[in-house]
């Protein structure tokens, strides 16, 4: 047993039941008498319900129970509630229409639960589902931005005015456009952030439950965020107070963003549990998860940098229109906002920024977040607008960032969209980006391509991120309608084992492994002996649950605070057994020590005595050893870094492969190196995929073309390039551990460094931008397109 | 899925019996088409008749010939060091079709019978020339393949085998779909002493057809230059949101180049 604290490649401990079938996911969950959910989903975007005809599906062989959306209603049930509100600019509240869990009166996107079927098995279930005889009236439908912002455009919501959730800006309009006005030269690009539809290995599950002696309902559930879902399903939804409702999140096959949710499918099951005093589960199928996951992204911009005779941004002026699909999923109006807008100023000291968005509903999937969340749009917005403004201007593109880069000295620095950045170097992470990307000889490389018939390009990306999320006070200013603080527990059993109660939630990040090294770090402890437990409200502490690359900075944090407060009730023990003074105990490698002399106890020793406390300063000291700690983030913490891609384009074809990927990221301390590494691999996987192959689509109907993985692309392990991964970390300056956060960076800092390498591989075709993602066909017609005009010249 | 019943009968009349007596009955190959098929419910079949017992799998060189048993899996096929050997176009066609769980239940007489115009096999078969041999008879592949999930096999007809002859040179040049995998455009070429044969799939709307004028140029000079400057219509070309029709046009012409290449 080697190192296993803060800096250690530790193997994570949870991949042994991973990786042998024995991990406990929520559909390995039954329950005595359990029956089975199927729920009947609108297979039309947009459409009024005439009637819903039970009879034959209620009489079907099996079936229990059918319930539709005004049983619901009738029983009091309330709409998924929606847990941040954004102001227009006008001061008045965001439209925040209903949205029953059971559709009622009108179905808004295709896969809008329309009733729920309950038989003893599944396949009852569904058998009767299709029995279901539905009337409906088709009304005409939107989804795509553009359209539903168009004057006379179909109303998703009525009385939602121009489909406009909300009309928001940040910035003084006034200024920016003084800025625009006095500019030496201004660069505009218009740009889409393709929809993306998550595809987390384990689709959704929701097993609810019901106990007919203690009155008790516990909701079985793939959540990223145990304790949100039963705030937001018992508060505002079902009304069951919280000590009458548990909610367990065992083990997720990952989230990234679309398991934080509360889903309709959750109140669903827990209310017909309790009508039916029986267990319901449902589990989704792969086809609808397409449609009824949250989707990501999905933006349409107008990007304009003023610059002065150098290349000095001077202003950042930006439209954005964000897709919110048919209803508001549960922190959809922060992300094109407060993840988004506050990112603009990127690494770059841009003096004035003004960015207006507009939130749209639309007859398609919410969307909400998705790794990275807002700050990936943000990022490849501004990324591509440099790379536009050095195409534009001649100026080297790492020329033109290394000048308007927020330089080492100025942290704390204060951007004009309200962040304050505490740390970064964004001239390190670049000059080590360049360097292991053999930036200086990609022109020979590109020259070797030539002679296979390949067009090579590189592109770079040099981000900011904001996460670690986030300061109470200031998100509850913003619209945020909880707080984001996190809790640990650090219980120390009477022989000297730990077990960590943490409100963060494990998806496949490894905390198991990654929290118990720091009670490996901080209490001595060997690593066997610590367990973490995580995702059960029965257990753990109220907290917040994983998202926003929010576990280390913020719950580690907590399991910190807890921890100092476990030693230092360790040493007021330690005094008294050993007759010193507290001021003279030390703690150090799990003993505690009379400083200057060779009297020690361990912290064995001291956990037996707080447990069996037979000799014990009992009139100042309570018994046990078991603290917790509530840590409230000072500021949001800001990894950053520099991304390089480097691609090869078939021009016969135009399909790019990727060659070469690079990342130095800055992610703060680093507890596991091996895992900070596979989050980067997987992070930018994700962002390869958006950039070249994923892309969600809705027909005009708002039928989605992309419902099944025969049509959406995901990206395979032979997409993906080997890659170079390294960190050059500068200390997050408010948290304990000085971690920033490493679960989005591979995904917020990728797509444009890939797109900026598509674009200078093309660049003898005369390309100035193309969208996401860049696929064969795509490239192919443009390469199509151009060849004359190269030809004629 | 719906509720069916399941046979798995030991002999080939018992399994024609079966199939031929009730038109709601069908056969049971590798299931890889056929089974997500059926958990979506777009199939109800009354009873599944499971083929895996008929003794059907297997491969053997028959003098000009190589012979491959219906139920034979395509990782064998891509694996056997005969086919390896004498058609390499086939056994690298093999390892092409899904991915490894695939490769070892799928079989080409199931993937034939099907005929999903975006599947690999009937390129191979039909640019071999070769004869699918069922219950009870033999169809040349020149007649065997009628259109997109469409065949000459009548209700109850079960492959038996396929004969293929040698060719002196084959490859095949897939370019997939991106998220599926299957073919946007697949080409198998072969070269046979009475000249060259060409057969594309996952581009045609009537599924797998053979590019007569490459074909023709092939035969005179088999190489790559000579298919430059063919043009095939979009006309008749699948479109959908992975290709539009005249990219899957203009694929041809440069899968066939890249599969000519190969082969030469």
């Amino acid at each position: 047993m080697g190192f296993e604290g803060i800096g250690a490649s530790v193997r994570r401990k949870e991949d042994v039941r991973f990786l042998s079938g024995k991990g406990n996911y929520t559909d390995d969950i039954n329950r005595p008498g359990q029956l089975y959910a199927v729920i009947k989903r609108a297979d039309r975007a947009h459409a009024k319900i005439n009637s819903i005809n039970i009879a034959a599906a209620s009489a079907a062989p099996g079936v229990v129970k059918v319930f539709v959306g005004d049983d619901m209603a009738a029983d009091g049930v309330g709409g998924i509630p929606c847990g941040w509100q954004i102001h227009n600019q006008d001061g008045s509240p965001m439209a925040e229409p209903a949205h029953p869990a059971i559709a009622t009166g009108k179905v808004r996107h295709v896969g809008d639960p329309v009733a729920v079927v309950i038989a003893t098995t599944k396949q009852e279930a569904r058998n009767a589902a299709e029995l279901l005889e539905i009337d409906y009236t088709d009304l005409p439908a939107v989804a795509h931005l553009t359209d539903a912002v168009k004057p006379g455009a179909v109303e998703v919501h009525d009385g939602v005015a121009g489909n406009i959730c909300y009309d928001w800006a940040i910035g003084d309009k006034a200024v920016i456009d003084g800025v625009f006005a006095n500019a030496h030269k201004v660069v505009k690009l218009e740009l889409t952030n393709n929809r993306l539809i998550p595809n987390a290995m384990e689709p959704r599950v929701a097993l609810g439950d019901y106990d007919t002696s203690s009155g008790e309902f516990t909701l079985y559930t793939t959540s990223q965020n145990p304790h949100v879902i039963r705030l937001l399903m018992g508060a505002f939804v079902l009304h069951i107070p919280e000590n009458k409702l548990r909610v367990f999140a065992p083990d997720v096959g990952g989230g990234f963003g679309s398991k934080i949710y509360h889903y309709a499918e959750e109140a669903i099951v827990t209310w017909a549990a309790g009508k039916l005093r029986r267990p319901v589960k449902w589990t989704a199928d792969r086809g609808e998860s397409f449609m009824s996951d949250a989707h990501g992204r999905d933006h349409v911009s107008t990007a304009e940098m003023a610059i002065d005779q150098e290349g000095h941004f001077l202003g950042l002026r930006i439209t954005t229109l964000a897709n919110m699909g048919a209803y508001l999923s549960t922190f959809a109006p922060a992300v094109p906002t407060y993840l988004y807008a506050t990112l603009l100023s990127g690494v770059y000291k841009t003096p004035v920024i003004y960015c207006n968005v507009k939130a749209v509903f639309t007859n398609t999937v919410p969307v909400d977040a998705y790794r990275g969340a807002g700050r990936p749009e943000a990022t490849y917005l501004l990324e591509r607008l440099v790379d536009v403004i050095a195409y534009e201007t001649g100026i080297d593109k790492v020329e033109l960032r290394r000048k308007n880069f927020i330089p080492a000295d100025a942290f704390p620095y204060q951007t004009p969209v309200a962040l304050q950045y505490d740390s970064g170097d964004y001239q390190t992470t670049l000059r080590v980006g360049l360097k292991n990307a053999d930036w200086d000889g990609f022109e020979a490389r590109r020259a070797e391509a030539k002679k296979r018939g390949k067009l090579r390009g590189i592109g770079i990306s040099t981000y900011v991120e904001a996460c670690g999320i986030a300061p109470s006070a200031v998100v509850g200013s913003l619209g945020a309608r909880a707080g984001l603080y996190e809790v640990a527990e650090i219980r120390v059993h009477p022989t000297g084992s730990v077990t960590v109660f943490t409100g963060t939630h494990s998806h496949g990040q490894g905390h198991e492994t990654t929290l118990a090294q720091l009670v490996v770090d901080q209490l001595g402890v060997p690593f066997d002996q610590v367990e973490v437990v995580h995702g059960d409200t029965a257990k753990i502490p109220f907290g917040m649950g994983t998202y926003g690359s929010r576990s280390l900075a913020v719950g580690g944090s907590a399991m910190v605070k807890a921890m100092d407060k476990v030693i230092a009730k360790g040493k007021k023990i330690a005094a008294h057994l050993m007759e010193a003074s507290v001021e003279d105990i030390e703690f150090k490698n799990n003993t505690f020590t009379v400083a200057g002399t060779d009297k020690s106890k361990t912290l064995t020793d001291i956990s037996l005595a707080a447990y069996v406390p037979h000799n014990y300063p009992i009139e100042e000291l309570e018994p046990g050893l078991d603290e917790t700690a509530f840590y409230d983030p000072k500021n949001f913490t800001f990894p950053g870094g520099c991304h390089i891609a480097e691609v090869e384009i078939d021009p016969e074809t135009g399909v790019v492969a990727m060659v070469n990927f690079t990342a130095v990221d800055d992610v703060g301390r680093v507890i596991n190196p091996m895992i900070v590494e596979g989050q980067v691999q997987g992070g930018v996987a994700q962002g390869i995929g958006q950039a070249l192959m994923e892309g969600c689509g809705y027909d005009a109907d708002g039928q989605l073309t992309t419902g099944s993985f025969m049509d959406y692309t995901m990206p395979r392990a032979n997409d993906i390039p080997n890659m170079s991964v390294a960190t050059e970390n500068t200390m997050c300056t408010h948290n304990p551990l000085g971690s920033k956060g490493c679960g989005e960076v591979g995904a917020i800092g990728s797509p444009p460094a890939v797109i900026n390498a598509v674009v200078d591989a093309l660049k003898d075709y005369g390309v100035r931008h193309l969208d996401m993602p860049a696929t064969g066909p795509k490239l192919w017609s443009i390469i199509q397109a151009s060849t004359p005009r190269m030809a004629a010249e | 899925m719906y509720d069916f019943t399941y046979q798995k009968p030991s002999s080939l009349a018992d399994a024609v019996k079966v199939l031929s007596g009730d038109m709601e009955a069908k056969a049971l190959a590798g299931g890889q088409t056929f089974i997500p098929v059926l958990k979506q419910r777009l199939n109800k079949p009354s009873t599944v008749v499971d083929l895996s017992k008929l003794g059907l799998s297997g491969i053997t060189v028959a003098g000009d010939k190589i012979v491959i048993g219906a139920m034979t899996r395509h990782a064998d096929i891509a694996s056997n060091p005969d086919i390896q050997a004498k058609i390499p176009g086939l056994a690298h066609q093999a390892s092409l079709i899904g991915d490894e769980a695939v490769r070892h239940r799928g079989t080409m007489g199931g993937s034939l019978a099907n005929n999903d115009p975006a599947a690999c096999y009937p390129s191979a078969i039909l640019a071999l020339g070769g004869t699918i041999k069922t219950d009870r008879r033999s169809i040349a592949a020149d007649d065997f393949f009628q259109g997109m999930f469409t065949t000459a096999l009548e209700q109850g007809e079960i492959i038996t085998s396929i004969e293929l002859p040698i060719p002196q040179k084959s490859a095949y040049e897939k370019f997939r779909n991106p998220a599926s995998r299957y073919a946007i455009v697949g080409v198998f070429v072969a070269k046979h002493a009475s000249g060259v044969r060409l057969a594309i799939t996952g581009a045609g709307q009537g599924g797998v057809f053979r590019h007569t004028e490459m074909e023709k140029a092939l035969s005179a000079n088999f190489s790559p230059d000579a298919i430059n400057g063919i043009v095939t219509p979009a006309d008749d070309l699948n479109s959908d949101i992975h290709a539009s029709s005249e990219y899957r046009a203009h694929l041809i012409g440069v899968v066939s180049k890249r599969a000519v290449a190969k082969a030469a």
